[in-house]
């Protein structure tokens, strides 16, 4: 998943493609023309209506600023018609295409789901990390990673469980190979960073609301990889140096 | 009356010109808006002239003024549309007006003057402004004020900038008319109208872990009498109102309004619809109005378990949400309006229609904001829309409705039955002259 600066630049063309697809779906049950009757939504949805969700959901993570309102409903939307259709994701190790063409499809749905639940999982993630990282970083080093209930469930997970607990050992994969794709010069521009939150002096009646204080290994892995990742940026040594 | 903001000729809407926000200020005597383009427009009505019967308090251009500009935020390599968001008017305390505009992050207060004479017969100036010659002045005059053109001024009195992460989605002037607040996804801040460069943080929803994230503020108001209460909505179609009195950080609620799901009802977009796009309070207080995507309802102060009145502005997109998720209409966020006398309420929807509900007669009516089909000082025909059965004449069915003219803004004169109505690029103002009743 790409969140380069250079995104962008590409916004436009890029724009086009996810919704030609959407188009492309499924559209015998998605005509407004058909009778009343057929359009009731079925208790199982089809595999169109997951794509659909999918698509929008990619397609509002690749805006350089995504609509806070339209991800979250679309991210709760997806998670209910993902927890209808969970009963059938279960992954074969083998698929066997005469047998059940179906749980394979929706195997395969599951498992592009998972990496694209881990990158919303780890993009909302990364907002608290960089809100963590504009507010006080001295106690970063003196706090350890705080008692987070994770056991031994990669972060990105969380509430995202029901996604596909079938698919928790990809995820582990998932996560590390997505930090690695992704090109750390991205980390110069603080997405969604709220540099006003740290200039904006008076008082903020917000008991224990300090973000800063909260850390796991996950975000001083993140701060590593900003530190190492990025030399031409001009910021004083980070704690840990 | 029509009036039309796009320039003559022109037959495809220019994308700065679409009005994002429509307010009558406290009076009705003016009504503002706001554009894409980050531009607003005052419109003030004339006084009724025997003179001139055609004019009877009509709307007229007062002023033109750019409030926003787009900006570049280099840190975050975004752009910061310059959209209009919301615009409310101050209480008038002196001759001047005022008015609060927002875009997705900054808040900015501005000052409306008039200017309508001017100093003549000064002793060092010429009428041009040129320096006089020292030697040619013989006696001292005292200058007058002579009349002069009327000349409206615009200035920018404060910006109230960085106070928000997210995107802005409601501002409220507080009854005790010296503090407002201003709500964005996640957090809600009090300002004091005077001090820009802090405020209060009074409601913060956001999680300590962002994946967990299921709720966005919607929308807020304060209430109109209460200066310590307000409320604010929720995309879970919850409304929580809080009480600034309790403490200082607003995140327990005094109560919450909620109604229980429709189990028959219920659907993959059950969330999506029931996310509350519009908040209102009654002009006395004792009620709220809702917007959601297909219904308007009425919450009574004293109930939370569920609205006290729902009214269906068009049920007949209930069997099509899945088209209209994938067009994503469905996320579409409509205003909606009260009348001075809270007894009918108004929303707008698509093929530019609104909708009027009569709380006390429970008869409704739909119209149609467009200029094909009303001239100007002619009498709105009520518009049906058929969903299949017997089609009557001049009843548009389902399948034709034009979901890309919406009406999304609309607002109602605070004494009269004057409305302002949004459609696309043009504004259309109503006035129902014959009589108050709705029928």
């Amino acid at each position: 998943m790409m969140l380069s600066k250079g995104l962008k630049r590409k916004r436009e063309e890029e724009e086009e493609e996810p919704e030609k697809e959407a188009l492309a779906v499924d559209t015998w049950w998605l005509d407004p023309r058909l009778p009343a009757v057929a359009q009731a939504p079925p208790a199982v949805p089809s595999n169109s209506l997951l794509d659909l969700s999918v698509l929008k959901l990619h397609h509002s993570l690749r805006q350089s600023e995504p609509d806070l309102r339209h991800l979250v409903l679309l991210v709760n939307t997806l998670r209910r018609i993902q927890a209808s259709v969970e009963p059938e994701a279960t992954l074969p190790s083998v698929p066997s295409p005469p047998e059940a063409p179906g749980v394979a499809a929706d195997s395969l749905l599951a498992s592009s789901d998972a990496a694209l639940s881990a990158s919303m999982a780890s993009l909302l993630e990364d907002l608290s990390h960089i809100e963590g990282l504009s507010q006080a970083p001295q106690p970063l080093v003196d706090e350890g990673p705080p008692g987070r209930p994770s056991g031994g469930a990669p972060p990105g997970l969380g509430a995202l469980d029901l996604l596909g607990p079938a698919t928790g050992c990809l995820l582990d994969d998932e996560l590390e190979g997505l930090f690695e794709d992704i090109d750390t010069s991205m980390y110069d521009s603080e997405l969604w960073a709220p540099a006003s939150e740290g200039l904006k002096p008076g008082p903020e009646d917000g008991p224990g609301k300090e973000e800063g204080l909260e850390l796991d290994e996950a975000q001083l892995d993140y701060l590593l990889d900003v530190l190492v990742g990025t030399q031409a940026l001009e910021r004083p040594p980070g704690p840990g140096r | 009356m029509a009036i039309s903001r796009g320039l003559a000729g022109r037959t495809v809407p220019e994308a700065a010109d679409i009005i994002s926000t429509v307010e009558f200020n406290h009076t009705g005597e003016l009504l503002a808006t706001g554009d894409k383009g980050g531009r607003v427009v005052i419109f003030q009505r004339e006084p009724e002239s025997k003179n001139a019967p055609h004019s009877q308090g009509e709307y007229d251009v007062y002023s033109t003024f750019q409030s926003h500009e787009p900006e570049f935020d280099y840190l975050k390599s975004l752009e910061i549309e310059e959209k209009i968001n919301k615009i409310k008017w101050l209480p008038q305390q002196n001759a001047a007006h005022s008015l609060l505009s927002t875009n997705d992050k900054t808040i900015k207060l501005w000052k409306i003057t008039e200017r309508d004479k001017r100093p003549e017969g000064y002793n060092l100036k010429d009428e041009e402004g040129k320096l006089k010659d020292l030697s040619t002045v013989t006696s001292l005059q005292v200058p007058v004020l002579k009349p002069m053109d009327l000349m409206v001024e615009v200035s920018p009195r404060r910006v109230f900038a960085n106070g928000h992460t997210y995107h802005i989605n409601s501002i409220s002037v507080n009854s005790d008319c010296e503090t407002y607040m201003s709500a964005d996804d996640l957090r809600i801040n009090l300002w004091h109208l005077a001090i820009t460069d802090r405020s209060f943080n009074i409601v913060d929803i956001k999680p300590a872990n962002m994946e967990d994230l299921t709720e966005v503020i919607t929308a807020s108001e304060f209430h109109p009498h209460h200066c310590n209460l307000f409320v604010y909505s929720s995309s879970k179609g919850s409304l929580r109102l809080c009480d600034m009195r309790a403490a200082a950080l607003c995140d327990k609620h005094s109560k919450l309004f909620e109604e229980p799901e429709d189990p028959s009802n219920r659907s993959f977009f059950s969330e999506i619809i029931s996310s509350v796009s519009d908040v209102k309070f009654s002009h006395s207080g004792r009620y709220m109005l809702t917007r959601d995507y297909l219904t308007v309802k009425v919450w009574d102060l004293n109930m939370e378990a569920r609205p006290i009145e729902t009214y269906q502005v068009h049920d007949y997109l209930r069997s099509k949400l899945c088209s209209l998720y994938e067009n994503d209409c469905i996320f579409d966020k409509f205003e909606c309006a009260w009348n001075g006398s809270d007894s009918v309420i108004m929303t707008g929807a698509y093929n530019n229609f609104f909708r009027m509900f009569d709380r006390n007669t429970k008869r409704d009516v739909t119209l149609e904001a467009s200029r094909e089909s009303s001239k100007p000082r002619a009498v709105l025909k009520p518009r049906r829309v058929c969903v299949g059965g017997k089609r009557r004449r001049d009843d548009i069915s389902v399948d034709s409705l034009d979901f890309t003219k919406k009406i999304l803004h609309t607002a109602w004169h605070p004494a009269e039955n004057i409305i302002a109505i949004a459609a696309t690029n043009n504004l259309y103002i109503f006035q129902d002259k014959v009589n108050s009743e709705m029928h």
